[in-house]
């Protein structure tokens, strides 16, 4: 007790911040976010071009951008996976109650940019789509309350994150954003299936999902040609789809060239939706197999390492992240190759965007902290035998 | 509230009684149990994250082996893929009974245009309007430029027209194969053809359907892909040209506004010729009068032959004597009652200008020498519902069943009741209407034999088959008193020699739309069966309005008008048919002979 003197030099009782969070933190996923930015940004020097060019500005004014964007996101990235699983989950809870609150916000004070769905707030120099930034948010939510039904006494949680669920769906439904509102029914999904769901309700949700489906296409119209573009045999060569498929094909395997592709000019949204695209015709399948793999390394590593997680908050979180981010890219490149009907769906880090970037860099940054490495208890497993 | 019991009990108790906190007891209690829960999470989980793991690892294979599948085809030129089904474009030809064609398709192309692809939308619409004077240059542009993507400019370029086209460059400019409905004879047989026009339209090809005609009436036939070979119908192109050549020649000496003629086999059943006139092309059909105040028949779309329902006059009267003598209520020598003016309740039958053939004659004289109180005497023993019964075997109550779209359409108009004077009125042709058609047809079936048979477009060789309505020996008489007719009786300017006409001629004054009748003018029919000796054809004629004024009198009666057009038709077109004249044997001595005499 004598040495507790005033004055004295403060003792780090723990590791540094930095040699704690790189010793324990995934350098493979972290590794892979970083190769995906960068090639989004290669990519973007190519792809947004043209829209630069149709909107009169500097050629390279969205890589610009993105280049921001993306930083922006890494930092944010880097910050998030830096903290401790509590602080993600207040500030997921936190982050999610804003984003609630900006997406119930919308009908009033949002703007559609003359797309016909109501999903931006504008600030002038950028917009800000609040879906992007609820799902982490929301993922967290949803992970805490199921993590805190499995206590004794604890609150019925799985009840209450579906409520919230159809809240949120609700609100999506009337922007309209189907895709996001699919989005957002998975991901409550996925952490509930690994909360351990009964197998008959997981069937009975599939089948409500699917009668929410047909009746998404019957009464909306903007749906309903969506799907009957995606069900009729010919790819109509003047679709986005058709343009598409054309620039896979002539990408082939080694691609046409860097900057040689066509395909930007004839899709509107080549920078954003269709970005695959872009990639397959400039740099062909081995570009593509690429990043497949990056995303693929990114969702079945994180995955694995839940796996030994004890805690059951970070397990559901990691995991519903994780699901949420590869089944954004999943279903974005899925469209392309036309397994998907059409649906808006970027593709993380890879894609222009400033919302969905620096979402995705929450997601992945919150990820990353989840799955940093954490006494387990293994030495406890081995003493009470349950140890493998 | 309700309390979780204290666990673990037993130890809890023990404490209490000890002194110690249970608190703590029942804390660690419950940690170990959470232990326990999470453990158990966790391995329940485990599985389920293996199967997200592989999922997402085959969702994202699957996508890559699909990419790798698009990027390993090749890339073809885009190519806009019709939409919904294959317009079928194969509509068999029409041919006439020799295999000459009537009616075949050509190919043509359709201009469209995809405006989104123009390049200089101006420069085409210019270049379009000097090429097409009827297209409206600023209409055009408009069209151009105002987002749409795709636009029909015309339905049918020629060959050169389409040339022009090509010439002007612009990839917006497309053209869609179309094969169009040709009628190489033009306006020969355009009634019985009718016309065709596009049904449903792609750009890849049109539907070409039947719109009128035998086109429409057997577009089914046509337009089955099963039954390639053509339609073969039973009309004589030749003859067909040449009964409408003289028809025309008729129609206008006489200063008709329409005719019409109809040449039946009587045998078969076979329509050889089918004219109506005035007519039109049915390669460029004008459209029909939608005027309520005109009447059918001022369209020349209107088939007087088949749709033209005419008061048919004496060509009536062989019918009810015809049934008397097959009644055997009478024979060609019975004397009937012939005393004109006849009075019959408020009624008086006249005869034509007021003549009186009476007071007897035989019923062959009433048929030579068209006598309508004769007729009505002969009908008034026969009897009305007997009357009635034979007209209807004749097919006189029911819509012609020939091959013709307008024919089912067209009902013969029958009085509701059926008094006496109704009898004795329709004996002589009067107070029921029926066309041509059905005339021919009833005509056919006394000079066969006495069957009655169903006329027909389609060719057919083998006789027809019918009901017996009379004996043959009745069909025969009454052959022979329309062979008097000709010799001696109203129609002598139709006698042609060699082809032994026989007939009855029909004067109707037409009947008035707000009743009555107009006082000049008539119906005029000529109906006729030839070769008298051995009836192979039924030739009607008909003129509407006609007028005979070459003379001091003016002439409206049938055998001024019909007879020598019809007498004409039976000239040109006997030796057409493969019929040989009967001559006189010439004797020999009558020949001189030419002797050589230089040796």
């Amino acid at each position: 007790m004598t040495e507790m003197v005033y004055g004295s030099m403060p003792a780090r009782v723990g590791e540094p911040l930095l040699s704690r969070w790189w010793r324990t933190v995934d350098k493979w996923t972290l590794s892979a976010v970083i190769a995906l930015s960068g090639i989004g940004l290669l990519l973007g020097l190519a792809a947004s071009v043209p829209l630069a060019s149709r909107n009169g500005l500097d050629p390279f004014y969205y890589v610009e951008r993105q280049a921001f964007f993306g930083g922006l996101a890494l930092v944010t990235m880097l910050i998030c996976s830096m903290l401790p699983p509590q602080a993600i989950r207040r500030l997921g809870i936190l982050g999610f109650a804003a984003a609630f609150v900006a997406l119930a916000m919308l009908p009033i004070a949002g703007t559609d940019f003359g797309k016909g769905a109501v999903r931006w707030f504008s600030f002038g120099f950028a917009s800000v789509q609040p879906s992007e930034f609820l799902k982490p948010g929301f993922i967290v939510l949803t992970a805490w309350l199921m993590a805190a039904s499995f206590d004794i006494n604890g609150p019925p949680g799985k009840m209450i994150s579906f409520l919230i669920t159809l809240v949120i769906v609700g609100f999506l439904a009337m922007q309209p954003d189907f895709g996001q509102s699919m989005l957002v029914l998975f991901g409550w999904g996925v952490v509930y299936f690994v909360a351990g769901a009964p197998f008959l309700l997981i069937i009975v949700v599939v089948g409500l999902v699917g009668l929410g489906g047909i009746f998404a296409y019957s009464n909306s119209e903007h749906f309903a040609r969506r799907i009957d573009g995606f069900l009729s045999p010919d790819v109509d060569p003047r679709t986005q789809i058709g343009y598409a498929t054309n620039a896979i094909q002539e990408g082939g395997f080694f691609g046409v060239g860097v900057g040689e592709g066509q395909v930007k000019w004839a899709l509107p949204d080549a920078h954003t939706d269709f970005i695959i695209a872009v990639a397959a015709e400039e740099y062909g399948l081995l570009m593509v197999l690429v990043i497949l793999s990056l995303y693929g390394l990114i969702v079945v590593r994180s995955l694995f390492l839940l796996l030994r997680e004890r805690d059951p908050f970070v397990r559901l979180a990691g995991s519903g992240l994780a699901c949420i981010f590869a089944v954004q890219a999943m279903i974005n490149m899925g469209v392309a190759v036309r397994l998907l009907p059409a649906k808006g769906m970027t593709l993380p880090f890879v894609s222009y965007g400033g919302s969905s970037v620096i979402a995705a860099g929450i997601t992945v940054g919150m990820l990353l902290a989840l799955t940093r490495q954490r006494p387990q208890g293994e030495m406890a497993d081995y003493l009470k035998g349950r140890g493998r | 509230m309700t309390r979780t019991p204290l666990r673990p009990l037993a130890r809890i108790l023990q404490a209490r009684a000890s002194g110690e906190n249970p608190d703590l007891i029942e804390r660690e209690n419950l940690a170990w149990r959470h232990e326990v829960i999470r453990d158990r999470g966790r391995a329940r989980s485990e599985g389920r994250l293996l199967f997200l793991a592989i999922f997402f690892m085959l969702a994202f294979s699957l996508v890559g082996g699909r990419m790798g599948v698009i990027a390993a085809s090749q890339p073809q030129e885009p190519k806009a893929e019709a939409s919904g089904a294959q317009i079928l474009a194969t509509r068999a030809d029409i041919t006439d009974r020799n295999g000459r064609i009537l009616a075949t398709n050509m190919l043509t192309h359709a201009l469209y245009a995809h405006p989104k692809d123009m390049v200089d939308p101006a420069r085409v619409a210019r270049e379009l309007v000097e090429l097409f004077p009827d297209m409206d240059q600023a209409a055009l542009e408009k069209r151009f430029t105002d987002g749409r993507s795709f636009l029909w400019l015309r339905r049918v370029l020629s060959p050169e027209q389409m040339q022009a086209v090509h010439d002007i460059g612009d990839p917006g400019l497309l053209f869609g194969p179309r094969e169009v409905r040709l009628y190489p004879n033009g306006p020969i047989a355009a009634h019985v053809l009718g016309g065709a026009s596009f049904g449903a339209e792609g750009v890849h090809s049109a539907e070409v359907i039947g719109t009128a005609g035998i086109e429409k009436a057997m577009d089914a036939r046509l337009r089955d892909p099963a039954q390639s070979g053509p339609l073969q119908l039973s009309l004589d192109l030749t003859v067909q040209a040449t009964v409408e050549e003289v028809l025309y020649g008729g129609m206008v000496m006489m200063k008709a506004k329409g005719a019409a003629a109809i040449l039946m086999d009587v045998r078969t059943g076979e329509i050889i010729s089918l004219a109506s006139l005035p007519d039109f092309d049915p390669n460029d059909r004008p459209a029909p009068i939608t005027d309520k105040t005109a009447e059918p028949g001022d369209s020349p779309l209107f088939n007087r032959a088949v749709q033209g329902m005419y008061e048919l006059g004496s060509t009536f009267k062989i019918f009810a004597a015809a049934q008397a003598m097959d009644l055997g209520l009478m024979n060609p020598e019975t004397m009937v009652d012939a005393n004109a003016p006849m009075r019959w309740g408020k009624h008086l039958i006249k005869e034509f200008k007021g003549k009186n053939y009476g007071p007897l004659l035989s019923v062959t004289d009433v048929i030579v020498q068209s006598s309508n109180v004769g007729t009505a005497h002969i009908a008034l023993q026969i009897g009305g519902l007997r009357q009635q019964a034979f007209l209807k075997q004749l097919g006189f109550f029911d819509p012609s069943p020939i091959e013709l779209i307008e024919a089912p359409g067209a009902k013969p108009l029958i009085p509701a009741r059926w008094p006496d004077i109704v009898t004795i009125t329709t004996s002589y042709g009067h107070g029921m209407s029926a066309s041509p058609m059905h005339l021919a047809t009833a005509y056919a079936a006394i000079a066969n034999g006495g069957i009655a048979i169903k006329p027909t477009l389609l060719k057919r060789d083998t006789p027809a088959q019918g009901i017996r309505v009379m004996s043959a020996d009745t069909a025969a008489k009454s052959v022979s008193m329309l062979r008097q007719v000709v010799t001696r009786g109203t129609a002598s300017y139709g006698d042609v020699e060699g082809y032994a006409v026989a007939g009855k001629t029909g004067t109707a004054d037409k009947p008035k739309k707000t009743g009555g009748y107009y006082k000049d003018k008539v119906i005029n029919t000529f109906a006729t069966i030839f070769p008298a000796n051995n009836p192979r054809y039924v030739l009607i004629v008909t003129l509407d309005e006609p007028v005979e004024d070459s003379g001091p009198e003016v002439r409206r009666t049938a055998g001024y008008t019909a007879v020598p057009v019809a007498a004409e038709v039976i000239r040109r077109v006997a030796p057409l048919l493969g019929l040989r004249p009967e001559v006189d044997f010439t004797p020999v001595d009558q020949i001189t002979a030419v002797v050589e005499d230089n040796h």
